[in-house]
């Protein structure tokens, strides 16, 4: 299912085998043997000898590249969202625990404060909120498209969350702006432009990512553990809940935490409906501001090399770490097995 | 509770989640067709936008998202592919192996306005080009690079063992039996997978406010010399896609139809997308029939 820009499932082996079986899934398999022979036989004279494996460095550099390009983009970001500290001299506990936030007050008034806290709140609220929101009800539907309806599943859910996770995300802002935002002015209370319309959509945008990686995990049970368990005499729902979702739980995880890193690190969607208001959560009808939204709106409006346009470099610098940390969370999960 | 009446819950439950979920897209879909079909017309697909002014179109928006999705996907699928026949043929377990398939992973979860402000730093003030397609083309790159890895290993990895013993024992090398065996059989999934990868890309909007820019030149459609600054085939020039477009009529707010606007460029947003996710579909299906079946 890595079609969709889904995290592979960490806890698939490594194949390094030249020649390895052929995999279960034969979409590609069969091919008309005459087309086959005719190019092997009919093109250039193969086994030229002395060339063999000219190519494995150039290839390896191609693979390789991933490597450099994940290592500069931690680098450049780094050296940007360090120089709040150590340029401007801000300790980290104040860009960490601060709700003080003056980033151009005047040395005379007492110096300027950045005190990110808000912006902090802001994203793990509307982030965790949207994953409460979005983890029951795509387990639901992973469960649904693999072990109770899985012709159904095949037909209509799992084209339908690939759909869902196609729409791109300032649609999905676009959406919550002229939906989600007049409903919640209009029948609940408040502006509208609030954590409760943040995340809902960000739940929605979720989900499939979600439904994907448990579904995945779920399929891949051996079918042995179901067979046992029904032939103990559990019905289907006593099957589900006492061996597949234990037995599958290290990969839901894993969904979840990237549904998680996922709403995290959205942008524009949640900009457009959260109303960026720097303050502390308190209500769900509170406008309220997120990291990723003070880099999309402050962005353009200060000057590089400043203290304020330093101070979002190392906003990205968290995004970039916590971001980092999810993907070693479920690295070591995997490793280790979770244990609940 | 007697077992089977909790079965019996249960199941409806999950047929429950199951109608939500379908549900929700479909009330997505119709809602975006529903109030955006309204406002296309070939009027607004073809005139440019306008600033303060009612009754703007999106074309040079809509050029530049494909011609981005171009730029991109021709700096992607080759990197990609190759990268991806190194990993399914001849990487060996190993801690090179290793750290590969970690930049993947932390490349693939990066949030998008990250690999944005990577761009800003790297492809617009490092080399000089200020905001241009080809910043936005290779920002672009970074998020759709792991995408295309993975499904062209998984294409590659699907190719059956009989067809490389077949080649190997005729006397072909390793690179010849990749070459011309393995990679043409995983031919459909890999174009099935780029062209998802496409629609992904299509919409894609924060990586592209700091990198292709937030706004166009007056493009001259005629004047097909790329390096002339107002030519819509310049590289180096800003360019605003129309996902961008979405997200800026909105933020500035100073056109008095902006409800009009971004309904109908969220519409064909969305039917391009669709375009793309359907058209892969039929063609892996198409392939699927055409390969097994003969």
């Amino acid at each position: 299912m890595n079609r969709r820009g889904e995290i592979e499932m960490p806890e698939r082996p490594e194949r390094g085998r030249r020649l390895r079986p052929a995999r279960g899934r034969e979409r590609v398999g069969g091919v008309r043997p005459g087309g086959l022979r005719s190019r092997l036989a009919g093109g250039r004279r193969v086994g030229g000898g002395g060339q063999a494996g000219r190519e494995r460095p150039f290839l390896l550099g191609c693979a390789a590249l991933v490597i450099l390009l994940t290592a500069s983009i931690i680098v450049f970001i780094s050296a940007k969202g360090l120089a709040t500290f150590v340029v401007n001299r801000v300790s980290p506990v104040e860009f960490l625990f601060s709700a003080q936030w003056a980033p151009d007050r005047p040395a005379a008034e007492g110096g300027p404060r950045v005190g990110g806290l808000p912006y902090i709140l802001g994203s793990v609220a509307v982030s965790v909120l949207a994953v409460a929101v979005a983890t029951p009800l795509s387990i639901s539907g992973a469960v649904f498209a693999v072990e109770v309806a899985p012709r159904w599943g095949q037909r209509a859910l799992q084209p339908a969350l690939e759909m869902l996770a196609g729409i791109p995300s300032v649609v999905y802002g676009w959406l919550g702006l002229t939906i989600l935002v007049p409903f919640v002015r209009d029948h609940i209370g408040g502006l509208g432009f609030s954590l409760l319309a943040g995340f809902l959509v960000l739940a929605v945008m979720i989900l499939p990512t979600i439904f994907t990686v448990s579904a995945d995990s779920l399929r891949a049970l051996p079918v042995d553990l179901k067979e046992a368990a029904y032939a103990l005499g559990s019905t289907r729902w006593q099957t589900i809940r006492r061996v597949l979702l234990p037995a599958a739980r290290t990969g839901i995880i894993a969904g979840v935490v990237l549904g998680l890193a996922r709403a995290f690190g959205e942008a524009l969607a949640v900009q457009m409906v959260i109303g960026n208001t720097r303050k502390i959560p308190g209500s769900l009808l509170d406008p309220v501001t997120t990291l990723t939204s003070a880099i999309t709106m402050d962005m353009p409006y200060t000057v590089m090399g400043s203290l304020w346009n330093n101070v979002l470099w190392s906003m990205a610098l968290l995004l970039l770490l916590i971001s980092c940390g999810f993907i070693v969370a479920i690295k070591l999960m995997a490793r280790r097995g979770v244990k609940l | 509770m007697n077992a089977c009446t909790a079965d019996r819950i249960a199941t409806a439950l999950f047929w429950l989640a199951a109608i939500v979920l379908i549900a929700l897209l479909g009330g997505l879909l119709g809602y975006i067709l529903y109030h955006g079909g309204r406002h296309i017309s070939w009027h607004f697909l073809t005139s440019p936008p306008e600033t303060i002014h009612a009754g703007g179109g999106i074309g040079p928006q809509l050029f530049n998202s494909f011609y981005l999705l171009v730029l991109s996907m021709a700096v992607t699928v080759p990197i990609g592919l190759l990268a991806a026949v190194y990993l399914a043929e001849y990487a060996r377990p190993g801690p090179l192996t290793e750290a590969i398939r970690f930049s993947i992973e932390t490349l693939s979860s990066l949030p998008s306005i990250v690999v944005g402000l990577f761009g800003l730093l790297a492809f617009v003030v490092l080399t000089g080009w200020g905001y241009s397609l080809m910043a936005g083309a290779l920002a672009l790159t970074v998020i759709n690079l792991p995408l295309i890895v993975r499904i062209s290993e998984e294409a590659v990895r699907n190719v059956p063992t009989d067809l490389r013993e077949g080649s190997l024992a005729l006397g072909a090398s390793q690179w010849q039996t990749v070459w011309r065996v393995v990679v043409p059989c995983a031919f459909p999934g890999i174009l099935t997978g780029v062209i998802i990868a496409a629609g992904r890309v299509f919409g894609e909007a924060a990586a592209l406010l700091y990198t292709a820019g937030m706004s166009s030149p007056r493009l001259h459609f005629g004047l097909w010399n790329p390096a002339h600054p107002s030519s819509p085939l310049n590289p180096f020039r800003p360019a605003e896609t129309l996902a961008v477009h979405i997200w800026k009529v909105n933020a500035e707010g100073l056109i008095p139809d902006l409800r009009q606007v971004g309904d109908g460029a969220a519409a064909v947003l969305i039917l391009v997308v669709l375009a793309f996710n359907l058209g892969a579909r039929w063609l892996g299906r198409r392939f699927h029939r055409r390969l097994t079946a003969a």
